[in-house]
């Protein structure tokens, strides 16, 4: 796949509220055409970097440039980028064609080409026939389609999306997080999410940030965030992991000699060490489904320890058991399937797991 | 008596005082006597026509009228600029600020006019109804600021934005959004500033110089007694107007609400 170019670049960004250090040096880029996701805890600086990319906000140095313009002094107005706003801001005094139509205003079409684009705009959001409702009798979905036709009726550059989906229940979230990978497709248009939900981002982006307290702490594809976090903040605000005490004995030519509790003695590839990690304090972090537990006759294609299951929780279609491994202390977590006509081990039970070097990662 | 029967007594009595002496009015205004008092002795018109002859009356109602319209509209214009100012932005000393803005609402009158009529002979202003009209704007405005400031703080910031980010200026979003949206505040504004204006007295009593109004009219009256029942006359007339200008703000308020699929909140009626 050829790189695609530059859409937005971050250059050394950073913003104050009086005292408070609310953006940190954010450098990044964010290609043309990409679903691009900001993902962070509350007060992280997530919204306030994609208001920046709005114009909402200046920044209090750095530069933000959009298809190589610095935007420095160009007002939000002027920007070839368009909101979809958390509370949507739908206009709840005219009706949905006049909603989707606002942008077009300045443009003075003649009616009835005006009309064409605004059905297509509502047709392409799936609310054909929609246009004379008045829009403060909609339900929260038909909004959010609502201010999605509005904003990209302008055909912007960039469509920046303010926690879209948050208001929505999960059956509806679900459902919306499809289409908009659809129609970000389909328009071809550089998409920037803001987000707390990981799974969201996981399900929708091209590439995420990841951003801890006006940081970026990681920037990469979802595989690349889920498999190989550079951080324990990062693997734990993104899914579940596992962290058992490491001791690094060596580091050369690529391989990693460690020690690990429960594990024994590792090589592992320098890849599965993200982040920087030396000396004391590290340990090695899995994900609860590369681990299995062997169930009688079956054995390990990897490697195998012996485990006494402290917990069984029961979700259905999964069971999440808590087990220790022999020479640990602390439990750790294992997700399993229930296929069909395997039984749901008992508290106490000893049991054999199997795992594998390749998906430990080392951390710090 | 049965659960309950006191709060109705209690309920009853209380509309009975705030209303019997209103329905008093119309009733002694088409009464055919010069005195007011029962037995009613027959219906008549007279005090109405009487009325319509009185020249002094006619001047005093048009001033009234033009302080009140005018008073309304500048007081809801500062309220306006205040209510914004205080919901969108951030300041130094703003609850300062908004504190002494709002005071008038709590200063007795009577200081207000008093000082006010010093200031102005002091200054070599002639008394006029402009300066009725400063003194009523002065105790309308916090008024209109405690009405506007809930209508533009029920008001979701980011409908300003996304009118913006859609290409608007700050001009055209404040003209196109934001303004419809506040309409029933405004109307409200209005409304209430429109009242308090129309029948204050004191203000009016200091500051007009020769020009009377309303409520100054109604007091000098009171002097001679056969023009009691013209009074009756004119209060009937008052109150059947007050009650369609009510109505009528209303209707309007509660329409732009419906339109905007808003929550009705307060409101007069």
């Amino acid at each position: 796949m050829t790189e695609k170019p530059t859409m937005i670049a971050f250059q050394d960004v950073h913003k104050y509220y009086g005292d408070y250090h609310a953006l940190r040096g954010i450098t990044a880029t964010i290609r043309a055409g990409e679903f691009f996701s900001l993902l962070g805890p509350s007060g992280c600086g997530k919204t306030t970097l994609l208001r920046t990319i709005a114009g909402f906000e200046g920044i209090s140095s750095g530069a933000v440039m959009i298809d190589g313009r610095n935007m420095a002094g160009v007002p939000a107005n002027q920007r070839p980028t368009n909101m979809v706003f958390q509370s949507y801001a739908i206009f709840p005094h005219l009706t949905v064609a006049e909603n989707v139509g606002f942008g077009l205003r300045k443009a003075r079409l003649p009616k009835a080409e005006l009309a064409t684009r605004v059905g297509e705009a509502l047709e392409m959001v799936g609310l054909k026939g929609y246009g004379d409702r008045a829009a403060h009798a909609l339900s929260g979905g038909q909004r959010q389609r609502v201010a999605l036709a509005r904003a990209l009726i302008l055909k912007p550059k960039v469509l920046l999306l303010d926690e879209p989906l948050s208001a929505l229940d999960k059956k509806m979230r679900e459902q919306m997080q499809v289409e908009l990978i659809r129609l970000q497709r389909q328009v071809g248009i550089t998409f920037i999410l803001v987000t707390h939900d990981q799974e969201e981002a996981l399900v929708m982006s091209d590439r995420i940030a990841v951003m801890f307290e006006g940081e970026i702490a990681q920037l990469a594809d979802p595989e690349t965030l889920y498999r190989r976090p550079n951080s324990r903040k990062v693997a734990n605000f993104i899914g579940t992991m596992n962290f058992l005490p490491a001791e690094i004995l060596s580091e050369a030519g690529g391989k990693i000699e460690i020690e690990a509790q429960g594990f024994g003695k590792l090589t592992l590839e320098a890849e599965q060490a993200p982040g920087a990690a030396s000396g004391d304090g590290a340990a090695v972090g899995f994900r609860p489904e590369t681990l299995t537990i062997l169930f009688e006759g079956q054995t390990a294609s990897d490697r195998e320890s012996m485990a006494v299951i402290e917990e069984v929780v029961y979700y259905g279609d999964m069971t999440y058991y808590d087990v220790r491994l022999d020479g640990t202390e602390k439990p750790i977590r294992i997700s399993m399937r229930n296929v069909f006509g395997r039984p749901v081990l008992d508290i106490g039970a000893r049991t054999r797991v199997a795992w594998s070097p390749g998906a430990l990662v080392l951390f710090q | 008596m049965m659960k309950g029967g006191w709060f109705k007594v209690y309920a009853i009595g209380y509309l009975l005082f705030l209303y019997a002496p209103i329905i008093i009015l119309p009733m002694f205004a088409f009464n055919d006597a010069t005195v007011i008092a029962f037995p009613l002795t027959g219906f008549s018109t007279r005090w109405f026509s009487a009325m319509l002859e009185q020249p002094t009356l006619s001047i005093a109602v048009k001033n009234s009228l033009f302080i009140a319209v005018t008073s309304s509209i500048l007081a809801t214009t500062l309220g306006i600029f205040a209510a914004r100012a205080s919901t969108r932005y951030r300041f130094p000393v703003k609850a300062g600020i908004m504190g002494l803005i709002m005071l008038p609402l709590v200063l007795p009158e009577i200081i207000v006019a008093v000082s006010l009529l010093v200031v102005l002979l002091g200054l070599g202003v002639s008394l006029s109804l402009w300066t009725v009209i400063l003194g009523h704007v002065l105790i309308c405005t916090p008024f209109c600021i405690a009405i506007l400031s809930s209508a533009f703080q029920s008001l979701d910031q980011s409908l300003e934005e996304a009118a913006y980010d859609l290409g608007e200026s700050a001009a055209s979003t404040f003209r196109l959004i934001i303004l419809p949206l506040v309409m029933p505040g405004i109307i409200s504004s209005l409304l209430i500033s429109f009242t308090i204006s129309l029948d204050e007295f004191i203000i009016a009593f200091f500051l007009a110089g020769t020009e009377p109004t309303l409520p100054v009219f109604i007091f000098s009256q009171f002097r001679f007694p056969q023009a009691v029942p013209v009074i009756m006359a004119l209060g009937t007339v008052l109150v059947v107007l007050s009650i369609l200008l009510l109505t009528i703000a209303e209707y309007f308020r509660r329409r732009g609400i419906a339109k905007a699929g808003g929550k009705d909140t307060g409101g007069f009626l």
